[in-house]
């Protein structure tokens, strides 16, 4: 079977600075798959073209089989990408069910239905008690969650999330990760940018590591943390050459 | 909680009935012309200001310019008459379809504007018109068109003994676009609005079409500022460029939203209802050079409201925020 996305030599310039260079990755079905690496190493870059928000310099992007390089966000969306923003993105002055209500729409022209399947989803994330709060009114954690919620009720079948976990209190974070897990359990699979190794790894099936715009390492959570290289670009040399 | 949803909606419905009715019955009381101008003015401002809201209020692009429209309402409505012989009813769908057509011909490139830039582009494409319509010969240049008067006719809707049927048709024109405003609230287009209003970025992320949102919502506006234009054309029965296109309009259309609460229902229609016959009463009684007087009156209205409450006269109305019932 043919992986449900995939990125063929991909490269991104903004002026000077080469933000990815030569990327080529590939995400199969069902799989839960953590994009990780230092800062400034391109991750968010990377993300963005596959999210839509600007095509790349070079290279193309495949999903679900098709061609999407140059095909704008909402379009990508109504494919079945969905995704979470680093920096939440609620639309303030609506109540968390009409925020989620507006995700629902991509695939419910009805009204009624599309209302139905927002209180599905908010039951799926646990936020059905705050349904008809302000989002101004949610907490940080909230917030996150109400990013996945919008991004499912588009019912996606490549759901990106971007630093959904980083920020939050330990026990904030573990339910996080108790939602990931039921949101592939729920057949969708999951790429994940994370900065949190220790919650990450435990999570995905397979790791990919960016450094200074290229692709380091990539394979089981295991081997890739403990891989030399990996180590040389989180901790520099000294600890490399310790290990 | 989607009953309480739906509660809400068909109260708000039956509140409207019942002003609506209220508002019908008022002729029967008032009987006295300048009275009866002053609830004319508000009922068409009313309406004026909740299709100004669609554009500004719910998808979030605020219009300093639609002075323009009201006056391409105004004059396509005329020129049909006065040229063409076609009757006011007819001109005035034309004037709102060439109004929802320039409309979005505008938004073609402005669309793409965001924030401050939009708004003065807006006011800049308005203020062109206006110069256009001064310097265009066949349309009566500065002169403007009197609307010739041969006597009462519902057919070519002038009316010298009664002010009454001017009346009925401005309360129904701000039930239309109340109910317009009502009716895509809850529709998807509704949705949309606000989601580009909040956030155009995420919206895209979520499927949402941003550019024709954008369109679509202009298009409803200036068609129904332009049936306003066409009716108060009609009323006064004579134009011209700075009466019907002055940067007034455009003022008068945002400031009832913006006192009321902008990107609500009921807002415009509050808004309106303080506002104009305050301002008509100011102007009324300090005379005619007593213009400045009732902009420094509503002037001084806006600075207070928006520093007391900034979200509008509605918001004193709304229940605590926890509740979820604000809007």
């Amino acid at each position: 079977m043919t992986a449900l996305l995939e990125t063929r030599g991909v490269w991104q310039r903004f002026g000077g600075l080469v933000a990815n260079s030569d990327v080529s990755i590939s995400v199969g079905r069902g799989e839960i798959v953590g994009l990780i690496g230092p800062n400034g190493a391109g991750k968010s870059t990377l993300f963005n073209l596959i999210a839509g928000v600007l095509p790349p310099t070079q290279g193309s992007i495949l999903f679900d089989g098709e061609d999407v390089t140059h095909m704008p966000a909402a379009e990508r969306c109504q494919r079945g990408v969905g995704r979470t923003f680093q920096v939440v993105k609620s639309f303030e002055t609506m109540t968390v069910i009409d925020n989620v209500i507006v995700g629902a729409l991509v695939r419910n022209t009805v009204m009624r239905e599309a209302r139905r399947k927002a209180h599905e989803v908010l039951e799926f994330t646990g936020l059905a008690a705050r349904a008809h709060v302000l989002a101004s009114d949610l907490v940080p954690a909230e917030k996150r969650r109400l990013e996945v919620a919008r991004a499912l009720a588009t019912e996606p079948k490549l759901l990106l999330l971007d630093e959904v976990l980083t920020g939050l209190t330990p026990t904030e974070a573990q339910t996080g990760v108790a939602l990931v897990r039921k949101v592939r359990d729920a057949g969708i699979t999951v790429l994940m940018v994370e900065h949190v190794m220790e919650i990450v790894m435990p999570l995905v099936d397979r790791a990919i590591v960016l450094d200074l715009g290229k692709v380091l390492v990539e394979g089981k959570p295991n081997d890739v943390v403990r891989d030399p290289k990996v180590i040389k670009a989180y901790l520099g040399d000294r600890h490399a050459v310790g290990a | 909680m989607d009953k309480e949803f739906a509660a809400r909606r068909r109260r708000d419905l039956i509140i409207a009935a019942l002003l609506a009715a209220i508002a019908a019955a008022t002729p029967l009381f008032v009987k006295d012309v300048v009275v009866q101008n002053i609830l004319i003015l508000t009922l068409m401002y009313a309406g004026l200001s909740q299709s100004w809201n669609i554009l500004s209020g719910y998808c979030g692009q605020i219009s300093l310019g639609h002075a323009l429209y009201f006056g391409l309402g105004a004059y396509t409505t005329e020129l049909l008459f006065t040229k063409f012989g076609v009757l006011p009813w007819f001109g005035m769908l034309a004037g709102g379809v060439v109004s929802a057509l320039i409309a979005m011909g505008l938004g073609y490139p402005f669309f793409r504007l965001r924030g401050h830039y939009y708004v003065i582009a807006t006011i800049v494409i308005a203020e062109i018109g206006l110069l256009l319509f001064h310097n265009w010969e066949w349309a009566g240049a500065a002169m403007g068109i009197t609307i010739p008067i041969r006597g009462d006719s519902w057919l070519k809707f002038q009316f010298l003994r009664t002010k009454l049927p001017y009346f009925y048709f401005a309360l129904a024109l701000c039930c239309l676009a109340w109910f317009v405003t009502w009716w895509l609230e809850n529709s998807k287009w509704g949705f949309w609005w606000r989601a580009v209003k909040d956030n155009p970025d995420a919206a895209e992320s979520l499927g949402v079409d941003v550019f024709n949102s954008k369109m679509g919502a202009a298009a409803v506006s200036a068609f129904l500022v332009a049936v306003g234009g066409s009716f108060y054309a009609q009323f006064v029965s004579y134009i011209d460029p700075e009466s019907v296109m002055g940067f007034q309009f455009s003022l008068l259309m945002a400031l009832p939203a913006v006192l009321g609460g902008i990107g609500t229902l009921w807002g415009p229609v509050l808004g309106a209802a303080i506002l104009i016959p305050l301002t008509e009463l100011t102007r009324f009684k300090f005379g005619g050079s007593g213009r400045g007087v009732d902009l420094i009156v509503y002037g001084t209205l806006i600075v207070l409201i928006s520093l007391a409450l900034p979200r509008g006269l509605l918001s004193l109305f709304s229940r605590p925020k926890k509740t979820g019932a604000v809007r």
